[in-house]
């Protein structure tokens, strides 16, 4: 029988167990609350992660424009061709048209149409025309996006200076790299919510994040003038058969490149075309190798003993130290002994007596040599950091190479004679260009560089670039001397034939043989500037390996000549100051 | 024992007696509520496999009508017409069983649970007969028992009997969740029946002290559990690993996560969509919250409370040990298999599949919860009027 007192202990056991279960569901429900509100954005941010497939929209990148506005790299549109797998309906009727239109073999095409994967790229960078075209047979599972791709209207225009881009819109050499941060914008997306499966849940429809376009690059790069230097040096490669030629014309007040020239040039638009004669059966690394020959800005990546130029060094250094004056007299038998060395003058019969701006237009080795012999390689090593030359210029390009020195402690009489008439260590041309022109400037040792400001989509300046600039490398009175001297040199010594009429130029030649001695290769190379008293313009012509005759005299200083008699009355520098007397 | 007296009873006035319409209200409502979910959770995924959007709402519509069939006619046979099969059906839930091994088996999801009917083309799951075998079977024992069970050997038989049947049930059909189960109602009932807790106190304190133990073997990297202990991994950290045994774990938890407090409407979820395993089945709560939100949960929270609430005072006031007993052993049964469900959706316990009551796809398991709630409605009908 159920006892009044049994069913009391049931109830109450009942009531406990009833309560019991409330608690747990009342637990759970409390969990419920920290699911739903506290992580609930944590986990619905997760699940539209899963729920949307991505499909990027490139970013328009920003051009890069001359110092007069013209476009030297553009966009275009293009299209790329897709396929979503699970959203064909006829797979044979989309192989058949997407053959047709691509002009891909059944093979290729089908292989990726029937590959089982939530979206495959048949085909990129095709053209918007076609892209039209497919877009317009409707067929479903076939995705058409627009997009776009790098466009080099001058072709291989400054090619090694601008570089080009990849498939990913990223900056492969050049400019290209080093202002990608700023060109490259940011992609935007086209969010599908689909479902687990990868097909698109037609009601959710799409989400659109637009890109953001790129900024526009204005370099301080002059297009008629870097025209005309390829063309000054494609014509000297070709009458010299010489290796390359390159041309560099920088404003030596404050570093803006005018010009870069390295020819052989490529077309930007198919930077990965090799030349024609290469072997076919060439492995990819041979393949990158060569490339990376082609590609490479020698201006910048690659050094060379600047032989006679580099007197421009020594003589400032002499002068800052008060150890010349340009009256200083020396004497050139044809040959100097140091220590136990006859290191001989190009001219075996020797200049004779000379005042110091004599032996500069003279280019006369023992002479220089003694200027650095003097200095001791204590002062001399110091005016070689003091200028800069140990240091990166800084150029706003990739891989830029630095100075090849010897280490000053295993530096003798030797070395420091060699290296005073600009031999027997390595720098690159930039690194010559700039030194000068700090010489030549009043002493401000400025960076060279392309990149002057960055534009935003409605042409306002987004950013102006500032440059390093070091004072006081020379004082005013040695860099004032130095451009009467290298005046001189020009109007009456070793450069005349980089005179040009009407203007006052002051320059320097060089003719350097290159490593191993006595393999018959030069570099003729000249350096000039105008006008002399107050120099706009500054360029540096290298000639490797010419043929023939070989003297930067004769090779070089023309190209210059050429160069100025164009572009100094195009700059509008025409104002011609008589020399003071 | 109190048989004779209810049988005198019964030729009084029916109008004196009681009905549960509460009980049968909320019922109802979970059936209903629980068929607009399936639809709404499996239309998707039944369209891409049987291209019928109400493929699993039709299968559940006709085990729900035939188990509202079954339920009236078992409220309509007074309770204890069925107290002596109730050896009967302890031996039958523990013959079934092994049938699943038999030709007659049917695997699903990776696991024999189910017996085919010949005929009818319906599957049934031996563990659900198991459960109300075992809720009839314990009943009638306490009674038979009478003060016996108020001694510690009453108490070690009533806990012997359902241990044979909870093993046969994990280890043949490695159904570990009814396993759960069917001790789960044991100890109920028997806490209940018995006036002793600190038995029942110590044995909680036991399962939480080997949980714990089994968590540490696991977590120090021992794998004698081997995919038991792949599932408790993957519950500690379930974003950890998202492809294998947290991946539907982590589903649920982005469905309810994403219907954050007032859901994103029904029909609306994006998580049915194929990529949450079992939508409509032992996740379908996940649904539920991702589109009716924090609100829809709790709504059916409270409706199960309610459901609990009404058993335990029916409960209360059966004319009989018996019927009192049957109507605890129910409650349990739901109780714990309610509370199991959500606990693993919402990732509170690890993941093992056990399915919502009265809620999610599943015929015989709605079929026979229904012929429970009759038991509970027969034992209702039998309270007199005067005595609430």
């Amino acid at each position: 029988m159920l006892s009044d007192n049994n069913k009391i202990v049931h109830r109450k056991k009942m009531l406990v167990t009833f309560l019991l279960f409330a608690g747990i569901f009342a637990f759970l429900f409390g969990r419920l609350v920290y699911l739903c509100v506290w992580e609930a954005e944590h986990y619905a941010s997760m699940a539209t992660d899963l729920h949307e497939r991505e499909r990027s929209i490139k970013a328009a990148r920003g051009r890069i424009l001359d110092c007069n506005g013209k476009v030297l790299a553009d966009n275009k549109t293009v299209c790329t061709v897709s396929v979503i797998y699970n959203q064909i309906k006829n797979r044979e009727e989309v192989i058949a048209m997407l053959c047709k239109e691509l002009e891909l073999t059944e093979e290729y095409v089908r292989k990726r149409v029937e590959k089982y994967s939530s979206m495959e790229r048949i085909k990129s960078n095709v053209d918007k025309e076609v892209g039209d075209r497919i877009r317009e047979y409707d067929l479903a599972g076939v995705k058409v996006d627009e997009d776009y791709k790098r466009y080099y209207p001058y072709h291989d225009l400054a090619s090694k200076v601008l570089g080009f881009t990849g498939g990913d819109n990223q900056g492969i050499i050049g400019l290209e790299v080093v202002y990608d941060k700023y060109m490259e914008g940011e992609p935007g997306k086209i969010l599908t919510v689909t479902d687990a499966k990868g097909v698109e849940v037609e009601e959710a429809g799409e989400r659109r994040l637009e890109p953001v376009a790129g900024l526009d690059l204005c370099i301080s790069l002059d297009l008629n003038i870097q025209a005309y230097a390829t063309q000054l040096a494609s014509q000297a490669m070709a009458t010299k058969q010489a290796d390359s030629v390159s041309i560099l014309v920088m404003n030596p007040q404050n570093g803006e490149i005018l010009a870069m020239v390295n020819v052989p040039e490529f077309d930007l638009n198919e930077p990965y075309e090799l030349p024609e004669g290469t072997p076919e059966n060439l492995t990819a690394q041979e393949k990158q190798n060569l490339l990376n020959g082609i590609w490479r800005n020698g201006c910048i990546n690659d050094t060379y003993e600047p032989g006679s130029t580099f007197k421009i060094i020594t003589a400032a250094a002499g002068l800052s130290a008060g150890m010349v004056t340009p009256e200083s007299s020396f004497h050139c038998p044809g040959f100097i002994i140091v220590d136990d060395r006859k290191i001989r003058c190009h001219k075996i019969a020797g200049h004779g007596s000379q005042d110091f701006t004599h032996t500069m237009m003279n280019s006369c080795n023992p002479a220089l040599i003694t200027v650095g012999l003097r200095l001791g390689l204590d002062s001399y090593y110091s005016y070689f950091e003091q200028f800069g030359l140990k240091q990166k210029t800084g150029i706003d390009l990739p891989g830029e190479a630095a100075t090849i020195m010897h280490k000053k402690e295993d530096m003798g009489n030797v070395e420091l004679a060699t290296v005073s008439f600009g031999q027997s260590f390595q720098i690159t041309p930039i690194q010559l260009l700039t030194t000068a022109s700090s010489i030549i400037n009043g002493g401000r040792r400025i960076t060279p560089h392309f990149g002057v400001k960055t534009l935003d989509a409605e042409g306002n300046v987004a950013e102006h670039f500032e440059y390093p600039v070091t004072d006081g490398i020379v004082t005013e009175e040695v860099s004032a001397t130095m451009r009467e001297i290298l005046e001189m040199v020009v109007a009456e010594g070793s450069g005349k034939n980089g005179k040009v009429e009407g203007f006052r130029v002051g320059g320097k030649t060089a003719t350097s043989q290159t490593l191993p001695r006595g393999s018959g290769r030069y570099i003729a190379s000249f350096i000039g500037f105008a006008p002399a008293d107050d120099p706009q313009v500054i360029a540096l012509a290298i000639v490797n390996n010419p043929q023939g005759v070989y003297y930067g005299g004769q090779v070089a200083a023309p190209i210059i000549r050429q160069l100025y008699e164009n572009i100094l009355p195009y700059l509008g520098i025409t104002e011609y100051h008589e020399k003071e007397e | 024992m109190a048989a004779p007296k209810t049988a005198r009873r019964k030729k009084k006035e029916q109008s004196e007696y009681f009905f549960d319409y509460s009980l049968l209200f909320i019922v109802l409502f979970l059936l209903g509520f629980g068929l607009v979910m399936i639809y709404s959770a499996s239309s998707y995924s039944a369209f891409e496999e049987y291209e019928d959007t109400a493929y699993y709402l039709k299968k559940q519509l006709i085990a729900v009508i035939i188990g509202l069939g079954l339920m009236i006619v078992v409220a309509n046979i007074p309770y204890h017409f069925w107290e002596r099969f109730a050896v009967l059906g302890y031996l039958v839930s523990a013959a079934l069983i092994p049938v699943v091994l038999t030709p007659l088996g049917v695997a699903s999801h990776g696991a024999k649970r189910w017996i085919k009917i010949p005929g009818i083309g319906m599957n049934l799951q031996p563990a659900e007969v198991a459960k109300l075998g075992m809720i009839l079977f314990l009943a009638v024992l306490v009674c038979k028992m009478g003060r016996g069970v108020r001694k510690f050997k009453g108490f070690l038989v009533m806990m012997a009997f359902p241990i044979p049947i909870a093993a046969e049930i994990y280890l043949i059909t490695q159904n570990l969740s009814s396993a759960i189960i069917v001790m789960g109602i044991a100890v109920i009932m028997v806490f209940v029946a018995s006036p002793d807790y600190k038995k029942f106190v110590i044995m909680a304190l036991l399962v939480i002290a080997a949980a714990a133990v089994v968590i540490y073997l696991v977590v120090s990297g021992s794998d004698i559990f081997a995919f038991r202990g792949n599932r408790i991994k993957s519950w500690l950290n379930p974003e950890s690993d998202p492809s294998d045994t947290g991946f539907q774990t982590l589903q649920g938890l982005y469905a309810i996560g994403s219907g954050g407090v007032w859901g994103k409407g029904l029909g609306q979820s994006m998580q049915k969509l194929s990529f949450l395993p079992e939508a409509q089945n032992d996740m379908i709560f996940s649904i539920i919250c991702e589109e009716l939100g924090l609100f829809g949960a709790i709504a059916i929270i409270l409706m199960f409370v309610m459901l609990l609430w009404r058993m335990m005072v029916i409960a209360n006031n059966a004319p009989d040990l018996f019927g009192a007993m049957l109507v605890v052993g129910v409650m349990g049964h739901i109780a714990v298999q309610a509370i199991l469900n959500i606990a693993v959706v919402t990732a509170t316990i690890p993941n093992t599949g056990i399915s919502l009551p009265f809620i999610s796809y599943g015929g015989s398991s709605v079929m026979f919860l229904l012929i429970e709630i009759g038991l509970v409605l027969s034992v209702a009908r039998r309270i007199q009027l005067k005595e609430l």
